[in-house]
């Protein structure tokens, strides 16, 4: 019998390889309280809340990115759900000709670089002479979203007996009602983690965006933005304000997904 | 008692598609695929065939503007020295980077999946979900914040009397800089943390399937814990790190974000599609170069899959 204790130095570099994946994030926190704007000295030579007024009150240059990145992220997460789902339907249970194929296109857009699927994106637009627009943006994030929401989706569908749907068929049910009445109810928790996944991916996406949004500050998203700040900063602890908010908006669902498909064989996070 | 139809008659139109959908399963098939096909085929799959069309037209060295005619001149032009250069100190990094993260997984990865049980399993798996899924930038602007001169990293080599390390790190040919933050190690430290979880997931996995039986079958047959780990555990897990390395290498292959805020502006392959295609105008060497890291892909995933990566992922 093998000892169920582990040996000191496996633990210690496990438990030392999880801090150094969190311990870099709460220095982010730290320096949105420092007194010091031009440098990033440590330890901070004072302590102050005042950035949180000034990023709320005088920098109206971070409201619109924050509403595109909103607007952004919803509108994708929607198709994304819509598209997902019909796949994922499409997929379970059923074999045909080409399924192996379209798994595989699905896979694609998350499994290529970000680069390549940017500029391949920018290069169509170049071609069809499409103008750059927020619907450009939407078009690139909605194409990478619809994997995360399918394989959400998927998961659910295959723990799913098909019993449910054959007795809710017996029972006299059409295919709609079946839909609204049995399928979605089953479905809804893991498709309300796909969709937050979704969104959490699209709101903090960059390196798509930049080729999908033009140069113009109205197609400029937060993390746009943020990017801009990091080659130029200026007033450094008001980026670290901005960037608490979007760690915040991007943690808050992951967690709500990690929740909602607990105990199941999803697992939410693998997609990415 | 009246006879009735053992199948309820249809009564409207939902009715009906449901019987069609019954004996017609094809078409609620079809129904169901086209529009995220349509999407995917014309979106995805167009704009990758745009990508390719471009790269086999030229530029006009004089004018500027794009030659639409076929042409193998821009391929030709990744072979010069300077552009050479960028795709072979791109693919070094990626392998650096790919070897570091297997080197740095393996013991959480392991951890995880023999001794974790319980509370601590799920915190070991949130652990490494929430720093793969959150925010990109924020993490790399936190790597700005450590690898400063002035930042948490100088301060504590001062405080311990041991910046003569960092002094002598940087001083190494080809890694110079004036502080970790503008030296090309400090861009191969922000790759290895950023990419880090898409390595430990697939392994922990692989992990996971090696039944505790062999582990105990190869203590008993005398082999030390080296022994053990050499000819028992690596084997059965290299296909989890073979699925990790695909996200790690591919990942490396492509960033242009992280070698823009970190390092010498050495340039990288991703930097040079995004800076051709912006400031430069040069769309279809940009094209070109993005057909380079597909390429590298498919020859990577082809070797991955004979060695059994996908049955890991």
């Amino acid at each position: 019998m093998l000892s169920d204790r582990s040996p000191l130095s496996l633990r210690a570099a496990a438990i030392g390889g999880l801090l150094f994946l969190h311990l870099p994030i709460l220095l982010i926190f730290l320096y949105a309280f420092t007194t010091e704007e031009r440098s990033f000295q440590f330890p901070p030579p004072g302590l102050t809340t005042q950035w949180f007024g000034v990023a709320w009150n005088d920098r109206p240059d971070i409201w619109p990115p924050l509403w595109l990145s909103l607007k952004v992220a919803t509108i994708a997460t929607a198709i994304a759900l819509v598209l997902g789902t019909l796949v994922a339907a499409a997929m379970t249970r059923t074999a045909f000709f080409g399924r192996d194929q379209i798994s595989l296109l699905i896979l694609l857009p998350i499994a290529l670089p970000g680069v390549i699927t940017g500029m391949a994106l920018r290069s169509a637009f170049g071609v069809m002479d499409i103008p750059f627009s927020v619907w450009t943006i939407v078009l690139g994030h909605a194409t990478f979203c619809i994997v995360i929401v399918y394989n959400n989706a998927v998961a659910r569908l295959r723990r799913l007996s098909g019993g449910i749907m054959e007795a809710s068929a017996d029972l006299g049910a059409n295919a709609f009602q079946t839909f609204r009445h049995v399928l979605l109810p089953n479905m809804g928790s893991a498709l309300l983690a796909g969709g937050m996944l979704a969104f959490a991916l699209s709101f903090d996406e960059v390196i798509v965006t930049i080729f999908t949004a033009g140069s113009g500050t109205e197609s400029k998203t937060l993390p746009i933005w943020m990017l801009d700040e990091l080659i130029r900063p200026r007033q450094r602890p008001v980026t670290n304000v901005v960037a608490i908010v979007v760690f915040a908006a991007t943690l808050l669902p992951i967690l709500a997904a990690y929740y909602l498909t607990r105990g199941g064989s999803e697992t939410a996070g693998m997609g990415k | 008692m009246s006879s009735s139809p053992a199948i309820l008659p249809a009564k409207g139109p939902a009715d009906r598609l449901t019987a069609l959908f019954w004996r017609h399963p094809r078409v609620l098939l079809a129904i169901l695929l086209t529009p995220p096909l349509l999407w995917l085929g014309v979106v995805y799959l167009g704009s990758l065939a745009a990508l390719l069309l471009q790269s086999f037209y030229s530029i006009d060295e004089f004018s500027g503007v794009v030659k639409e005619e076929f042409t193998l001149k821009t391929y030709a032009e990744l072979l010069r020295p300077s552009n050479f250069d960028i795709l072979l100190r791109t693919v070094l990094m990626a392998a650096a980077v790919t070897l570091a993260c297997a080197a740095l997984a393996f013991p959480i990865a392991y951890y995880a999946a023999r001794y974790a049980k319980g509370h601590w399993k799920a915190a070991f798996y949130l652990g490494v979900m929430l720093p793969l899924w959150s925010s990109y930038l924020v993490k790399v602007y936190a790597w700005k914040l450590i690898l400063a001169k002035e930042g948490i990293i100088g301060w504590a080599a001062e405080q311990t009397h041991t910046s003569w390390i960092i002094d002598g790190l940087l001083s190494i040919p080809g890694m110079e800089g004036s502080s970790l933050s503008t030296s090309p190690l400090g861009t191969f430290m922000v790759f290895v943390y950023i990419w880090l979880p898409y390595m430990i997931l697939p392994m922990q996995a692989s992990l996971e399937r090696v039944p505790n039986s062999m582990l105990e079958a190869s203590a008993d047959l005398g082999a030390s814990r080296g022994q053990t780990f050499r000819t028992v555990i690596l084997p059965l897990a290299l296909p989890g790190v073979i699925a990790g390395s695909i996200f790690t290498f591919s990942l490396t292959l492509g960033d242009y974000i992280i070698p823009q805020i970190i390092g010498n502006s050495a340039n990288f392959i991703g930097m040079a599609v995004y800076q051709l295609q912006g400031t430069a105008g040069n769309i279809p060497l940009a094209a070109a170069f993005a057909v380079v890291p597909i390429l590298i892909m498919l020859i990577y995933l082809a070797i991955a899959r004979r060695m059994g990566a996908f049955d890991a992922l």
